[in-house]
């Protein structure tokens, strides 16, 4: 990829205590690098600094320690009014005072972009977000989508070099959310802006990041694109929080340097990949397998056994039909439940299984990872 | 106007967020609490509405009902506008002048004041902020004879001193009753000032200031223009209790600073007079009307989504 526009560097923010409280460390020792260009989202539970980090590149809060470069500048004592950076608010943020098309001008006021050139600007700003016909109303008279278009106008009429957008479409309904993510997406190709996107959704990350950075508690767990988010989840809250995961605890008995061998609480030893080398260090982990990843066969079918295949006996506790899939609980022994979800097609439809039938569980080993609990 | 002190106070109160609560009560309770608040609302009401009657009263004494006239009404309308009036109207009319001139300016300066207050203890971030917030509540509750007494030695202590060094003698007047009301006033403005100041979304601030403007600039274009209603609330919310104040401003009242209250206590020791009913009246009309328009704009939602 091309340059860094934004990086962090060990960077910590500790809010000072409130009465009777410890300080909360909002942010604890998080380094990233931002591309330029680069689509980039923040990804995380409620409370687990997601807002905290968007602010501090913004200005509003500065880092208890660390750093926070952008354009290889240390933005230390740089005030929010003088950083190359703007932001869209979660409730936008709107000047209630305002028309839209002041709200929209007012950046360029304060740039002092020359009168005319600045009108031209804040109109195709509004042209851009498809609103330039309510640009004489006042914010209150929008609805949650347009005050939403004209939050990004604004920000977007001052050419930012980086977009900081904090949950912007989380205040929409599911329609709506989905188209914006799209517009929101091709209008990012299209300017080439940087933008850093930050919300708790983690389907909306996945269709419009090109990278990810799972956070929690502070930390960032993992920086990846989707599919490397997916595929080989760093740890377990990873692995939980992105998509539907079936977690199967047990030892480690035996490890190559790729795989390992893990004995599940029922004695059934099972084959997977190391996530890590560092699950080789303790004895107690789990083992992480998609649920469209499992393949059901009819207990009585001959399978050919080959390395890479594990093999076992189940039995379906219930099914569920959803659609595109149907999706199984099948019990692979003294309480240990796994999720299986199968495609519809012609073919799976005439295998259909039913309640309480008992089957061959499959999966490819690559397909299963050992990650620390 | 006797009921100044308490309208002040509750306001204040409910303003400052100090709103009583009772808890949730039986039947027999409700029914109660109807019949005590009615009775309250009567002795509260009654007097009042006799003297609106009595100010349609077509005699001189008050006692009895004689018919309706608009005849005491005409009469201060017409020496407001310069023409013949009664003495006494006349004399009635220049204290109602002297009560808008210490209004004007005791507004004036107690809105200025009031607003720079509520500024600092909503922005600023010192040492001891919270007992300085607390004290701003002392003049709405120190009862108002205190605060009388208390500002008239104050000048008293002030005037005997400069006396002794430069040898003049100040004495009391329009400045003395001035600065007493805007001590008691700053109170209101600055409380109704600072509610509204809490109330801002204060991701607006940091819109601006995402946007390019520095402090300065965001004050001017975001945060004062958005404080306006409340300044504006304030103002006349100080307006009207200049106005109606008596005890304050009896005490530190000197000769020929008549203001309308304190006129209107001359005569009733003489007479209740229908004049008196009449001007009560048309000053009961301003102040229910400004504090409604103040209530109003302390209301008036802000810019919150
Ligand atoms: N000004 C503050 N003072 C004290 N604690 C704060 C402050 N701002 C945030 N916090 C705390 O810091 C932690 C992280 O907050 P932050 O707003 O960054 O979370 P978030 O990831 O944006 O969550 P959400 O998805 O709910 O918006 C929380 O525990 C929060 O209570
Ligand atoms: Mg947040």
């Amino acid at each position: 990829m091309s340059e860094v526009k934004v990086r962090l560097r060990n960077v910590v923010k500790e809010f000072p205590a409130r009465r009777g409280d410890k300080p909360v460390r909002a942010v604890d020792n998080i380094s990233l690098d931002i591309y330029d260009g680069e689509f980039f989202a923040m990804l995380g539970p409620s409370g687990c600094g997601k807002t905290t980090t968007l602010r501090m590149i913004a200005g509003f809060e500065q880092p208890s320690s660390g750093e926070i470069l952008i354009d290889g500048e240390p933005m230390q004592g740089v005030p929010a009014y003088h950083r190359p950076v703007n932001t869209v608010f979660q409730d936008y943020a709107l000047f209630p005072h305002m028309t839209i098309f002041q709200n929209v001008m007012f950046g360029l006021e304060m740039a002092r972009v020359d009168k005319k050139e600045a009108r031209d600007r804040a109109m195709s700003a509004l042209e851009m977000v498809r609103l330039p016909h309510i640009a004489q109303r006042k914010p209150r008279e929008l609805s949650g989508g347009q005050q939403q278009r004209v939050a990004l106008a604004r920000a977007l009429v001052k050419q930012p070099s980086v977009l900081l957008l904090d949950e912007p479409l989380g205040a929409l309904d599911l329609k709506l959310r989905r188209e914006m993510q799209l517009e929101l997406k091709t209008m990012q190709q299209e300017l080439g802006i940087t933008f850093v996107f930050v919300t708790h959704d983690q389907e909306e990350a996945m269709t419009m990041a090109n990278r990810i950075a799972v956070m929690d508690g502070g930390h960032v767990l993992q920086v990846g694109r989707s599919d490397e988010i997916y595929e080989t989840p760093a740890n377990r809250f990873v692995a939980d929080f992105i998509g539907e995961t079936n977690f199967l605890s047990g030892q480690l008995v035996a490890h190559s340097n790729k795989s390992g061998t893990v004995r599940l609480d029922n004695e059934t030893l099972i084959q997977a990949l190391l996530s890590h080398q560092d699950v080789v260090d303790s004895g107690e982990v789990v083992v992480a397998i998609r649920p469209e990843r499992i393949m059901l066969r009819a207990y009585d079918e001959v399978i050919e056994s080959t390395d890479n295949l594990n093999i076992i006996n189940g039995q379906v506790r219930q099914v569920y039909y959803i659609g595109t899939d149907t999706r199984y609980i099948v019990r692979i022994g003294n309480d240990i439940d796994l999720t299986v979800r199968v495609q519809n097609t012609e073919y799976q439809k005439s295998l259909a299984f039913r309640e309480m039938q008992t089957v061959k569980v499959l999966w490819d080993t690559t397909n299963a990872r050992i990650l620390t609990d | 106007m006797a009921n100044s002190v308490i309208n002040r106070s509750t306001l204040a109160l409910e303003r400052a967020g100090i709103r009583r609560r009772y808890p949730a009560t039986t039947g027999i309770g409700k029914t109660g609490f109807w019949f005590i608040s009615l009775a309250g609302y009567f002795f509260l009401w009654a007097p009042i509405v006799l003297l609106v009657v009595f100010s349609f009263n077509d005699a001189r004494t008050v006692n009895s009902w004689h018919g309706f006239t608009f005849k005491w009404y005409e009469n201060i309308l017409t020496g407001a506008a310069g023409g013949e009036a009664s003495f006494a109207t006349d004399l009635m009319l220049s204290s109602l002048g002297n009560s808008l001139f210490v209004g004007f300016a005791a507004t004036f300066i107690s809105t200025l004041l009031g607003t720079m207050v509520a500024l600092s203890l909503a922005r600023g971030n010192y040492p001891g902020k919270r007992y300085i917030e607390g004290l701003l509540l002392l003049p709405v509750i120190i009862p108002e004879i205190t605060q009388g007494v208390s500002l008239a030695m104050f000048f008293k202590i002030v005037f005997d001193f400069i006396e002794q060094s430069s040898g003049t003698r100040a004495l009391p007047g329009f400045g003395t009753i001035i600065i007493g009301h805007v001590v008691f006033n700053i109170s209101y403005v600055a409380v109704v000032v600072r509610a509204r100041l809490a109330d801002m979304n204060p991701r607006l601030e940091e819109a601006a200031n995402d946007l390019g403007a520095n402090g300065w600039q965001t004050f001017w274009r975001i945060t004062f223009p958005l404080m306006i209603p409340g300044i504006l609330a304030g103002a006349l919310l100080a307006f009207t209790l200049s106005l109606d104040d008596f005890v304050v401003t009896f005490f530190l009242s000197g000769i020929g600073t008549t203001t309308l209250p304190v006129f209107v206590y001359g005569l009733l020791k003489v007479s209740v007079t229908p004049d008196i009913n009449a001007i009560s009246t048309l000053m009961l009309i301003i102040s229910t009307v400004l504090i409604g328009i103040s209530l109003l704009l302390q209301n008036r939602s802000l810019g919150r989504s």
